[in-house]
């Protein structure tokens, strides 16, 4: 079985992103950019799928800019077998995302997808469930155990307080969650090593897709800073603050 | 048994004088036709993400290395307009110098105003493009040696290892990188560096090191006070007597200002603390006229090597070379390392490029090198310059000032008869009972600002779960000795707060909060018992400078 | 055109978020209708039918729907969208799961966890962990739109009923089911999942003093969490951490006790709806983002609260 699996270029989780001074964007120059940590999760997932033997061959895609070849060629480091970079100016958005990784999914014919729940730069969390619409196959989100049992993926879900397992049929999409697997450290000689496997680059128009305005960004602003309240005297006056006035217990 | 591979030249440090040299070695081996493999190893998370400085870049070695470095689009786009020269002489009073009086060293006419961080970038770039492997992310953490005692390369750390010292599920070996020629370009007090000091004695017939504490802030200021290519150096408040230093600022681009002080780790008094210093300074009506209404973006800090010519350690040993800060060839009279230390490894990759070419395999070590050294005109340079540091620590900032002028200006460099000063800092410090405590004010969160929030601006990050890379020699030490004698320093001159005595009933406790850490090493220079070790943490730790 | 909100249910009891959802849908437009779709779930739609602002609730009752399927979820909401303008659904992983698929299967793009509506086609929204909000104007005809509940208010209740209609549709896509659920059953919920928090940092002194966090925690279905000074300390391991490095939380009230405020911590808190800060120290930073301080010495007043709860 082949697995496809989509990786993003975001800023570094390390690093807090700053909105820039006329507020149209978040100031993206010179920072450390990253693979998205739940793509990276998604690609060890892919990986330890190969190695137990249940997936023959693990590709990579991703959308955007030259440099996120960068990140296929982590994703490559780590283990991943080829990569497929649709490069795009900008970062288009998630239903055009999504509709080119159909594109790619249809020439590829994987069985499994596996992507980051999110990137933790847009933090849409909607990619993954798109494309599983599009290509009308069934979806694990969240996931923090996937499981091939038959024919059928098993995938347990981190779900609002507790668990949850469905099967799904195959072709599925699963997204990943932290708990999922910790991701392996990427050796020197694999880092060498994917500087030579195969990338293929392609554009929108070669997979015929157009992309499409959904959604105008106004403005970006930084979160307004909380502001201090009251100070209580007693345990008593907070107790009644809380219940009264916050109502909070 | 390790893995290893096998290149021509390993690197250590993707700095200005690590990536200068790396690029110099792929250009000679293009013009001879050769095949060459070199690899750079840097532990920060991406190339410049540890680097720090001012900086004001004098484009010398730029030029020799890449004469086309306009065109390719080295980010050097502030040009030098303007040099200001303070004496500031309370928190509210100062002189500034007319222009004549001021050092011809401090003059910065063909200067540049820049991050040096981006233009590692910027190299690391070229040198990919040269076809150097770099790999960030990855700290050399041992040097391997042959039997007969020659470098052999440099060992990868283990990462994945817990803080009891268990490997985990993520565990990767560390690699051996073996090389015909280890170039260490660690920066200032390269913890690999301080081992090859001691193995094969490199600095047995040099003065003293000397180092300083540089700590600094960029700043997004309003357009009605920016003016690109301003520079503004200056020194005296708020640093007392006795302590050695200075302040910049500089109007670079995109409406932004970095401002500095770099504190002599000289320093006698164990109260002093150079952060606190640094952000009482910016309150002077000389800086605050710039960052009042503005907004800090980023904040780091960084020990420089400042000992100049007279500290200069041999540079060679079988195998391998010293480079840049990591020998100390930083200009101090100019306050500028960039030039001199890609110098150092232009001049260190020529001479182990001639090497390889003459069939040699690093057993021997490189003796040509020294000629080529001081036929260079880094040499020439920090000779020239080799007073100005002393004078100032001897004789204070007006008069050591004043000497300096006469030196620079007048006789360029050329007295008969050279300054020594030859103590090490760490044996400065005087005891606490000597003092009494240093009233620093309270951050007003707006120009001022405490230790955390600055840390948190510097996206300094380290793997929770691992061993702690600040390593006591005796773990009493600072609980036994420091604290009574000194007050335990280590929480005044850590910038980042790594060290902290925290006292409970059952008494005091040494807490160190390696997390925290800039891997500025001063903690390893300034130590009164020379206790503690910095050690390189796991690769891809410390802070993410973006611009810095 | 109406406004259509999903409601979030377990067949028995409407959950809260839903509140949040309707009360963010009634800044959109007046037109409110809430869908219930579950298995034997008349009585959420009951529930349902008395929320202030609901104009109609409508009920799809089948298997197809028993556990809220995405794939069957996203059939049954595309199927009654073109009959709305906006389409509104509560962030929790419930939401998350199917909207995105409705967006998709209608050609539109999905705002994502939004924190306030700026006008009935421009929302604003955090994006990078909540260290930016960016505001964005949707152009699509119909909007999908995932709420989060901290932002707004609860709708309140009405004395009046709203009609409630059976659709009577099944979609039934066949290709996922329900295997298994586990429910969380640890005596107290998970950090990041907490409606309520006490964590405790350095002023704690010492991990055992931690229990006196644990017995208010008791009193109040708390989390317990911690500062990385604590944690540093060792009073406590690491997976209790708040903060930069640690746990990102935002609940609906966050109680610090013994703990300075340092931006690392903040940086993991700031988002909740109502911050206690509980400090003998009258000059640390806590206080200049707590809604109430108490200046006190907490080894006298942890025991006074347990008490008085």
């Amino acid at each position: 079985m082949k697995i496809l699996v989509t990786v993003k270029r975001v800023i570094d989780y390390n690093v807090k992103a700053r909105v820039n001074a006329d507020n149209t964007d978040v100031d993206l120059a010179n920072t450390k950019m990253a693979l998205n940590p739940f793509c990276e999760i998604a690609v060890e997932e892919a990986i330890r799928l190969k190695e137990s033997g249940t997936a023959t061959e693990v590709v990579v895609v991703s959308i955007g800019p030259k440099a996120c070849q960068e990140q296929i060629r982590t994703s490559l480091a780590l283990g991943a077998d080829r990569g497929i970079h649709i490069e795009t100016d900008s970062m288009p958005e998630s239903l055009n995302v999504a509709k080119l990784l159909a594109k790619v999914v249809n020439a590829e014919q994987p069985g499994l997808i596996i992507m980051g729940k999110q990137a933790i730069d847009s933090d849409n969390n909607q990619t993954g469930q798109m494309l599983a619409a599009l290509l009308d196959i069934p979806q694990g989100t969240f996931a923090s155990k996937v499981e091939l049992i038959g024919d059928k993926v098993h995938v347990t879900r981190e779900v609002d307080g507790g668990l949850q397992t469905v099967a799904l049929n195959i072709p599925a999409i699963v997204t990943t969650d932290l708990r999922l697997n910790e991701p392996r450290y990427a050796s020197l000689p694999n880092i060498m090593k994917a500087k030579r496997k195969p990338l293929v680059v392609q554009t929108p128009a070669d997979l015929g897709i157009e992309l499409k305005t959904h959604s105008k960004l106004l403005k970006v602003e930084a979160p307004a800073e909380r502001q201090a309240g009251i100070k209580v005297n007693s345990i008593e006056e907070l107790i009644e603050k809380l219940k009264n006035e916050a109502k909070v217990i | 048994m390790r893995e290893s591979m096998e290149f021509d030249v390993v690197i250590v440090g993707a700095g200005p004088s690590g990536l200068a040299a790396a690029c110099r070695l792929m250009q000679q081996a293009k013009e001879a036709e050769r095949e060459l493999t070199v690899c750079v190893v840097e532990k920060g998370s991406e190339v410049g993400a540890h680097i720090l400085s001012g900086a004001i870049i004098e484009p010398r070695a730029l030029e020799e290395l890449f004469p086309d470095w306009k065109k390719m689009g080295a980010p050097l786009n502030t040009p030098v307009t303007e040099d200001q020269l303070f004496m500031l002489q309370s928190d509210n009073k100062s002189i500034k110098f007319p222009n004549l009086v001021v050092p011809k060293t401090m003059h910065n006419q063909g200067n540049y105003i820049a991050s040096l961080g981006n233009l590692c970038r910027w190299l690391g770039e070229q040198a990919e493009q040269l076809g150097v492997e770099i790999f960030p992310g990855f700290a050399a953490s041992e040097i391997l040696y042959h039997e007969d005692g020659s470098v052999k390369g440099i060992a990868t750390g283990d990462m994945g290892i817990s803080e009891s010292g268990v490997e985990k599920d993520s565990y990767m070996q560390g690699m051996e990188l073996h090389a015909k020629y280890t170039l260490f370009a660690e920066g200032c007090r390269g913890h690999l560096g301080k081992e090859l000091y001691q193995k094969f004695d490199l600095d047995k017939d040099n003065d003293a090191q000397h180092y300083g504490l540089g700590l600094k802030e960029l700043w997004d200021i309003t357009p009605d006070k920016h003016q690109p290519g301003l520079v503004l150096h200056g020194s005296g408040w708020p640093l007392s007597k006795g302590t050695g230093g200075g302040f910049f600022l500089y109007h670079t681009e995109n409406c932004q200002v970095v401002v500095g002080l770099i504190v002599d780790l000289s320093y006698e008094n164990p109260y002093l603390s150079p952060f606190d210093e640094f952000q009482r300074l910016k309150h002077h009506p000389v800086l605050k006229q710039y960052l009042e209404g503005a907004k800090r973006v980023s904040y780091g800090a960084r020990a420089i090597t400042k000992g100049g010519f007279n500290a200069l350690p041999k540079m060679t040993f079988s195998g391998g070379l010293l480079i840049g800060c990591n020998s100390g060839t930083l200009n101090f009279a100019k306050i500028k390392g960039t030039h001199t230390a890609m110098k150092s490894g232009m001049l260190a990759a020529e001479e182990v490029f001639s090497a390889l070419n003459n069939g040699c395999n690093g057993a021997k070590e490189l003796t040509g090198f020294e000629t080529r050294f001081k036929d260079s005109w880094l040499y020439e340079e920090l000779k020239q310059s080799r007073n100005f540091g002393p004078a100032m620590h001897k004789f204070g900032a007006i008069l050591g000032g004043t000497f300096n002028f006469i030196d620079q200006n007048i006789c360029k460099g050329r007295l008969p008869f050279t300054l020594r000063d030859n103590k090490v800092d760490y044996a400065q410090l005087k005891v606490i009972s000597d003092y009494s405590p240093i009233d620093y004010p309270k951050p007003d969160s707006k120009l001022s600002f405490d230790k955390l929030s600055s840390v948190f601006l510097s996206n300094t990050n380290h793997e929770e779960d691992q061993p702690c890379h600040l390593k006591l020699k005796d773990q009493a030490i600072p609980i036994t000795q420091n604290l009574p004698k000194y007050l335990e320093p280590a929480q005044r001159y850590c910038p980042a707060g790594v060290y902290e005595v925290i006292e409970d009933e059952s008494g005091a406790h040494f807490q160190i909060n390696g997390q925290n850490c800039l891997h500025c090493k001063t903690c390893d220079i300034k130590d009164p018992a020379q206790n503690i070790t910095w050690v390189t943490p796991e690769g891809g730790g410390g802070p993410n400078y973006p611009n810095m | 055109m109406a406004i259509l909100i999903i409601a979030e249910h377990d067949n028995n009891i409407l959950k809260a978020a839903t509140l949040n959802a309707i009360t963010a849908a009634s800044q959109m437009g007046d037109e409110l209708h809430l869908l219930v779709a579950g298995l034997d779930c008349n009585l959420v739609a009951q529930q349902a039918s008395k929320i202030a602002g609901i104009k109609k609730v409508l009920i799809a009752d089948s298997e197809a729907y028993q556990y809220q399927l995405a794939e069957n979820m996203s059939k049954l909401v595309t199927d009654l969208a073109s009959n709305y303008c906006h389409i509104v659904s509560p962030a929790t992983t419930t939401g998350k799961n199917f909207m995105p698929r409705v967006a998709a299967l209608l050609d539109v793009a999905q705002i994502s966890d939004i924190v306030k509506v700026v006008s009935e086609n421009t929302f604003s929204r955090p994006i990078y962990a909540g260290n930016a909000i960016a505001t964005v104007e949707s152009l699509d005809a119909i909007k999908v739109i995932t709420v989060r509940g901290t932002a707004f208010d609860a709708a309140k209740q009405s004395d009046l009923s709203a009609p409630i209609e059976i659709i009577t549709a099944v979609h039934d896509a066949q290709i996922s089911e329900f295997v298994s659920e586990e429910v969380a059953v640890s005596e107290r919920p998970e950090l990041t999942a907490a409606k309520v928090i006490i964590s405790g940092g350095r002023g704690m002194g010492n991990g055992e003093n931690f229990t006196l966090l644990e017995s208010v925690a008791d009193k109040l279905g708390a989390a317990v969490g911690a500062s990385r000074a604590a944690v540093d300390a060792g009073f406590v391991p690491n997976d209790m951490q708040v903060g930069q490095t640690g746990k990102i939380v935002a609940p609906d009230l966050y109680i610090a006790v013994g703990i300075s405020g340092a931006i690392q911590h903040l940086a993991g808190m700031k988002d909740s709806k109502i911050i206690v800060a509980i400090n003998k120290d009258e000059d640390a930073p806590i206080f200049q983002v707590a809604d109430y301080g108490l200046v006190a010495d907490l080894f006298e007043v942890l025991p006074q609260l347990t008490d008085k709860l």
